[in-house]
């Protein structure tokens, strides 16, 4: 397991600086961690897409920002991914549950677990599997992909990976 | 009153206030009336003018920023006027183009007609909410709004008008985010 304190302090050191998300409860540890220290300023997004203008939006003005997200919501912002930020180079780090990996999960999350991988990659979204033990070398290659390349970069969540809080 | 004659009252206004401009006539006309560093043209994403703002507006907290958009986009994102208002950014204007219809893609209707946008964004929470109907109301009401503290909402009835020879916008779209952080940033 990966501490979502110590993940959020290697978030920080790498510079980042501005989150919201739209809850998953694979990443409710991590939502409950940054709504602890209100220094953060954690923005609840009401929709994923909502969530990638707001961060596009922090991004031109200065910020470096995060995007929490279910896989389910990937659907509701391949729009917002294609015909803005990947046209614009307008990057964010996208940190996105990974329900029905393996296919075992309710039914509403199986096809897009399978698809999941799929999708980013048609779509031209980079991404790595974040794992207990990568978590410096993945974010040191989002920010290169971020800062240089100036392209979103999204970290799968599998179940497990950081406590769970509900 | 046509769009453009909204857009002519507006421009001469404008400072260097970052501006987010709806996808469709709303960015192509504007571009048209003045072609600012400072306007971000959005030109996909419909639906996101109102976040990509609040974004800016949060994150250049002292400088005041403005949304033009349209009747579409927000009946898109009507969930992001909640956000905003619970934001609360002291320093934004949203500013909308109400025509009641999708005009881009041949005029057909909205709900705009039945539903009052500025009634909306009242109820959830914007601290003013101002409809204008006539081209002379619209600097009294921008310049009202602008001493206010924000979020505050513009509502301005057009007429579907727009001059379908008008070009589009010619920067690409990394030349529009170049200038508009270079303009953000100075």
């Amino acid at each position: 397991m990966l501490s979502s304190k110590t993940f959020i302090e290697q978030l920080q050191g790498s510079g980042f600086n501005f989150f919201t998300g739209v809850p998953c409860s694979l990443l409710s540890g991590l939502i409950a961690e940054l709504e602890a220290d209100a220094s953060l300023g954690y923005i609840p997004s009401v929709r994923e897409d909502a969530g990638v203008g707001l961060c596009a939006g922090a991004y031109m003005g200065g910020k470096l920002p995060v995007l929490l997200m279910q896989n389910s919501g990937l659907g509701y912002s391949l729009n917002a991914f294609t015909s803005l930020n990947l046209i614009y180079k307008i990057p964010v780090l996208v940190i996105m549950s990974w329900r029905g990996c393996g296919g075992k999960d309710a039914p509403e999350h199986v096809i897009m677990g399978e698809i999941n991988e799929q999708l980013l990659q048609t779509s031209g979204m980079e991404y790595a599997v974040l794992d207990e033990s990568n978590s410096e070398q993945v974010l040191a290659t989002a920010l290169q992909k971020i800062n240089v390349e100036k392209v979103p970069y999204t970290l799968l969540v599998k179940k497990g990976l950081f406590d769970e809080r509900h | 009153m046509k769009g453009i004659e909204a857009f002519k009252e507006l421009a001469p206004l404008l400072k260097n206030e970052p501006t987010v401009l709806a996808n469709g006539y709303i960015s192509r006309e504007f571009f048209n009336v003045t072609d600012r560093k400072e306007n971000f043209y959005m030109i996909g994403s419909m639906g996101l003018a109102s976040s990509i703002g609040l974004g800016v507006a949060l994150a250049q907290p002292q400088r005041k920023t403005l949304i033009l958009d349209g009747d579409g986009n927000v009946l898109m994102a009507m969930g992001t006027l909640a956000m905003i208002a619970s934001c609360a950014p002291k320093n934004l204007i949203h500013i909308v183009i109400d025509n009641e219809v999708y005009e881009s893609t041949g005029k057909q209707r909205t709900l705009s007609h039945h539903i009052q946008l500025e009634e909306v964004a009242k109820s959830v929470g914007y601290k003013q909410a101002l409809r204008v109907t006539r081209p002379e109301e619209i600097q009294p009401a921008y310049k009202k709004l602008y001493q206010a503290e924000g979020p505050v909402f513009l509502l301005i009835k057009v007429e579907p008008a727009f001059d379908s020879s008008q070009g589009r916008v010619t920067h690409t779209p990394e030349e529009i985010r170049d200038r508009f952080m270079e303009s953000v940033a100075g």
